[in-house]
């Protein structure tokens, strides 16, 4: 069995526990750079992109988990899709540019204009939770759009690492899980 | 109700800030700093609870003007306080289009018997309790996460620590009860009995659980993630203390290392005096907020 650490310095850590779970996978909490030795791919989860910055910054995080992204797959959603990117907007923050996609923060409004919706994933659809999120502004010529919701993409793969907008962790449909789980074994 | 969308989407943001400090600030430039310190949300209140303590008078949501001004400076989810019963501050506050409210028993009750109906409201809510039964009246009014109220403004765990240990118990009590000893349970907490079931067959609640009221320093908040907290909220605690942006980098650091004694010492050192405390058992009945709620 595969196993997927989850950055749990905040945010929804524990929904990606279970999610890993259901999918196939086991999963354990990365707080230190030790703790990346035991995993085969790393979820960047949910939560606030700055509290993470600030932690990755004061614990020396940031070199250990790029050494771990040059030879494993990487798996951010929504904060840790920011955290993932190229460059960040709205504010302008450093981010750990794993994937080649520019991204807005908060790019579709508060909590109020939170929401869950279907997204068409190729032939099928999607159940997506979109909290706070951020927009994919820009996708490089290496990265695939395997989401989009009306018209932007949302989930985006570059190489062996991926992205999502939303959060499938929130969800019981496992299938976004299991296409990272197959990243491990490929 | 707890499986709608709408439902769904309150507690999802609860779930983003698990692992994390949500910070009282009364202004833009105490919102920069916990922000910057690495705060995963700011609460905006019209005065620190320590200050309301000592100040009295009638305590409000904050000015509208201000919590605006926040809002368009932090780039993280900005909650503010509604008094309890007062539908109307919460009308407002959603309007704003704040992330979350805490219709909080730090601010003076506008209802001695009624708390808000939470549900109705597109803008998820959080609320204070003291024990099982005030944590699940307020989900079944809508609330999409509870807090201990602890003794806020006070610098003083000892509350919090009762709280949290109160409600972990009660609910480790439910899991081991028959269904017919439910229903009598549901009796004596004052809570529906559906919640109650809920709780008898995950041993949790069905929202995120965190601590609040008293927190003062980065063993405060180990503390009670320990005990089952799953993320704080620090008042006054980091703005009365002499170094609040070490002191607010520290409690952060705190959060994520609760189980790491060795993490918590780096956090711990090197900080200037906390807030000065106050004895709980010694304040006389009146001056307790934790008394407010129904």
């Amino acid at each position: 069995m595969k196993t997927i650490g989850i950055l749990a310095l905040q945010g929804d850590f524990d929904a990606h526990r279970k999610a890993v779970e259901r999918a196939g996978g086991r999963p354990v909490e990365v707080r230190t750079a030790k703790d990346l030795d035991a995993c085969d791919g790393l979820i960047v989860p949910g939560g606030e992109s700055t509290t993470m910055l600030k932690l990755l910054d004061i614990e020396n995080l940031t070199e250990p988990l790029r050494q771990f992204a040059a030879r494993k797959p990487v798996f951010g959603t929504c904060a840790g899709a920011i955290l993932l990117a190229h460059s960040v907007t709205k504010p302008a923050q450093p981010s750990l540019n794993l994937i080649d996609i520019d991204v807005e923060r908060n790019a579709y409004g508060r909590q109020i204009d939170s929401r869950i919706t279907r997204v068409q994933a190729g032939d099928d659809e999607l159940e997506a939770v979109f909290i706070r999120a951020p927009k994919i502004l820009r996708v490089g010529s290496g990265g695939k759009i395997l989401a989009t919701c009306d018209g932007d993409p949302v989930w985006v793969e570059q190489g062996r690492h991926m992205v999502t907008t939303f959060h499938p962790e929130l969800t019981q449909d496992s299938r976004v899980h299991q296409r990272f789980l197959e990243k491990l074994t490929t | 109700m707890y499986l709608s969308d709408d439902f769904r989407l309150k507690v999802g943001l609860a779930e983003m800030l698990k692992g994390g400090v949500i910070m009282d600030v009364t202004n833009v430039e105490q919102a920069k700093i916990a922000e910057k310190a690495g705060a995963s949300a700011v609460m905006a209140l019209e005065r620190v609870p320590s200050d309301i303590r000592k100040e009295g008078g009638v305590s409000r949501m904050a000015s509208i003007k201000i919590i605006r001004q926040i809002m368009d400076t932090v780039s993280i989810p900005v909650m503010a306080k509604a008094r309890i019963g007062h539908f109307m501050e919460a009308r407002i506050l959603e309007a704003l289009g704040v992330d979350y409210i805490d219709e909080s028993e730090v601010l003076t009750p506008a209802d001695e018997e009624h708390h808000i109906d939470k549900k109705t409201y597109k803008v998820p809510f959080v609320c204070g309790a003291r024990n099982l039964g005030e944590a699940l009246r307020r989900i079944a009014e809508g609330a999409a996460m509870i807090r201990t109220k602890g003794e806020a403004g006070s610098g003083n765990i000892v509350e919090a620590v009762r709280h949290i240990r109160t409600i972990v118990k009660e609910m480790k009590h439910l899991t081991i009860l028959g269904k017919e000893e439910l229903v009598h349970e549901a009796k004596n907490l004052g809570a529906p009995l559906e919640l109650v079931e809920w709780v008898a067959a995950n041993g949790k609640l069905p929202v995120p659980n965190f601590s609040a009221g008293g927190i003062a320093t980065p063993a405060d908040a180990a503390l009670v993630m320990q005990l089952g907290a799953e993320a704080v909220f620090v008042g006054s605690g980091i703005f009365k203390s002499e170094d609040p942006d070490s002191r607010a980098r520290a409690i952060v650091k705190a959060a994520t290392y609760y189980n790491d004694p060795v993490k918590l010492l780096e956090a711990s050192e090197e900080l200037g005096e906390a807030m000065r405390g106050l004895d709980v058992s010694k304040l006389p009945e009146s001056e307790l907020l934790q008394t407010r709620g129904w």
